[in-house]
């Protein structure tokens, strides 16, 4: 006989194992309509590889695509960690792009600028996620739902901006004037696309990961989120930790658009983000919220986008491969995750 | 102002309103389902694009809608079974998991679809469902053509909504759907399995939500794009907190959006309007965030809503 136990712990190798086993499921799972479409499962989750980790240009494509979800993955993670359920990350993505769209386009030292753009999406990100924070913390208002529904607002305000007084006049196109020449984030490898902010998404891992682990705030954020009553009982203000906690989100999920902006696309448009806020989510489920395991979980999301088209070019598989995956991999994680809650337990028949 | 009010009274507005509410009635009342016996399900807005896509292929290929309406509501039925199994029988966390549905099935239904047509230059599309008038009722002035000249589907739509508050107030099994939903703890004491309601009003919803897709690809658009469904689900999660989890109510929220959609549409087209439409868009978004910060006082809102039910957990 089995039977399922409650865990009590979780021993440290499940941080390596469960996203591993999730990835495998999930590989395995979608190899299923690789088949349906009359490719060589090997082939096609080959080309995959090759194209997006396989050479050196490969892979700064993928590193560029990885860091607005480094940024959305550290911003959902940091909130989950406080279990403020911070779903609105797309929102504050695009608040942050066009805040840094607003600054980077007003002339000035280039350096100034990205600084200043950084500042601006930031706070603007930091700003729209307040919004289902106040409503939690003052009226009680559920987080999932507010936070949600905010994506929708902002997004019909980008798109009134750019079919409003944004609108290129002289081509009709719904897309922003582009930022100043000057404030384009510098590229660091010529012939490639990987701009600055990837490096400063990749130092912010692990800047997070020791806000978190070794700061106060970050015990404050850990302490709230398992157990609001007896950090309430310790003294701590749960209401002003949510808050914070929020602003850091909403904060990390700005930054994500201005990477966008300042490094890919120079402007703002009504698709400058495939979902990243969304992603950031299966990204920080596959971190099991830890900030630094959102890097790789980034990159390998950013390994399937990049290399899907590829594999769709050189195989006819559908390049939405990347979508379905995307999906799955949460959903396989979230399974795997009861292994850390539950333990199956052979039960001897007789003592 | 009065040109506004004109166009208000026209048969063209009034049946333009009873269209764009049709999907979401259909999607709000599945919501409403769900959320009643405590299971929010964020996957909505994948399910309907998946039912959208499931529908129009089965149309397309059988020749017949009404093929493409039952593959269409049995996709909802089987993601909403999908959900529950996560969310219900699991006890999985329900906004990821519903994050978790819609990521998975709005990228199936791109994947299949993509599979299935190819990629063409000009969407492919069916011959959709035709207006079904209704004898003598069709010919009450203004009213008859707006309401009694629609599609068959809006008729279900019309008729759901009755149906809906009947099963949920007058039923057994209703009484149920609201216990598992205000106490579990409770409806398990008194021999109800909470484990199976949930897990029905799971998958009762997902069929509703089928039923907004099918509307959707089969009567409105007859054409499956990639926009088909773009942010009906979230509109619909809207409209049952607006809606106060009742279905009269959701309904009622359904048609309110309707008409603001129409308008912002007649707005639009007529070139009246000074006002961004998208602040119109906006509405009800902000509406539902502020309706929830004045509402949360009352409660109203199903007491397990979010919360996972083991029994061994007391």
């Amino acid at each position: 006989m089995f039977r399922l136990e409650v865990r009590t712990s979780t021993p440290a190798w499940f941080n390596l194992a469960l996203p591993l086993l999730a990835i495998g499921a999930t590989l395995v799972l979608c190899s299923g309509l690789i088949a349906l479409a009359g490719a060589g499962v090997p082939d096609a989750y080959g080309v995959m590889f090759t194209a997006s980790l396989g050479d050196s240009y490969a892979i700064t494509e993928t590193m560029v695509r990885a860091a607005p979800m480094i940024f959305t993955g550290l911003a959902v993670a940091v909130a989950f960690r406080a279990k403020f359920w911070n779903i609105g990350a797309e929102g504050q993505l695009l608040a942050g792009a066009v805040a840094s769209c607003f600054v980077g386009a007003i002339p000035m030292p280039g350096p100034l600028a990205m600084v200043l753009m950084a500042v601006a999406g930031a706070a603007a990100g930091a700003a729209v996620a307040l919004v289902p924070a106040t409503l939690r913390v003052k009226f009680k208002v559920d987080d999932v739902v507010s936070s949600l529904l905010l994506n929708s607002v902002i997004y019909y305000a980008l798109m009134a901006l750019i079919e409003g007084p944004w609108k290129d006049s002289f081509s009709g196109y719904p897309i922003s004037p582009p930022i100043e020449d000057s404030a384009n984030f510098p590229v660091l490898i010529e012939g490639t696309r990987l701009h600055l902010g990837v490096i400063v998404a990749l130092l912010a891992a692990p800047l997070i990961w020791f806000l978190i682990v070794r700061t106060t705030l970050g015990f404050r954020i850990r302490v709230t989120g398992e157990n609001p009553e007896a950090a309430r009982y310790g003294g701590i203000h749960v209401e002003r930790v949510l808050i914070s906690t929020a602003l850091l989100s909403g904060a990390l999920a700005g930054l994500a658009g201005v990477g966008e902006v300042g490094g890919v696309h120079f402007q703002v448009m009504s698709d400058i983000s495939p979902g990243y806020g969304y992603s950031g989510i299966v990204v920080a489920m596959l971190a099991r919220l830890n900030p630094l395991g959102v890097v790789p979980a980034a990159i390998f999301l950013a390994a399937v986008m990049t290399g899907a088209e590829a594999m769709s070019r050189a195989t006819g598989v559908p390049a939405f491969l990347s979508d379905v995956i995307q999906g799955t991999a949460l959903l396989a994680m979230l399974v795997a995750l009861l292994f850390t809650a539950y333990r199956i337990r052979r039960v001897g028949v007789a003592r | 102002m009065s040109a506004v009010f004109e166009q208000i009274f026209q048969v063209g507005f009034l049946a333009a309103i009873i269209r764009i509410a049709t999907p979401l009635a259909f999607a709000t009342l599945g919501e409403m389902f769900s959320e009643r016996a405590g299971v929010l399900n964020l996957g909505i807005e994948g399910i309907m694009l998946l039912s959208a896509m499931t529908g129009f292929t089965a149309a397309s290929l059988s020749g017949s809608l009404w093929l493409g309406v039952l593959a269409a509501v049995l996709t909802g039925m089987l993601m909403g079974a999908l959900h529950a199994l996560f969310t219900v029988v699991l006890g999985l966390s329900q906004h990821v998991c519903g994050i978790g549905v819609t990521l998975f099935s709005s990228g199936l239904a791109y994947f299949l679809y993509r599979l299935i047509f190819g990629q063409q230059s000009v969407p492919p599309n069916i011959n959709g469902f035709q207006t079904l008038p209704i004898p003598i009722l069709s010919d009450i002035p203004v009213l008859g053509p707006a309401v009694f000249n629609q599609f068959a589907l809006v008729y279900m739509a019309i008729l759901a909504i009755p149906l809906a508050a009947f099963i949920l107030y007058r039923t057994p099994w209703g009484l149920s759907v609201r216990m598992v939903g205000e106490n579990p703890r409770a409806a398990d004491s008194a021999g109800v399995s909470v484990i199976a309601t949930r897990f029905q009003a799971v998958v009762l919803g997902g069929a509703l939500m089928g039923l907004a897709g099918a509307f959707l690809s089969m009567a409105q658009f007859n054409a499956f794009t990639f926009g088909v469904v773009s942010g009906r689900g979230w509109v619909a999660i809207a409209l049952v907190v607006f809606g106060r989890w009742d279905p009269w109510r959701s309904a009622g929220a359904a048609l309110l959006f309707a008409f603001v959609d129409a308008l912002q549409l007649r707005m639009q087209a007529s070139g009246l309007g000074h006002i961004p439409y998208e602040a119109f868009l906006m509405l009800p978004f902000i509406f539902t965030i502020v309706a929830m910060a004045v509402m949360s006082r009352n409660a109203v809102a199903p007491s397990a809503l979010l919360k996972p039910f083991r029994r061994e957990e007391r």
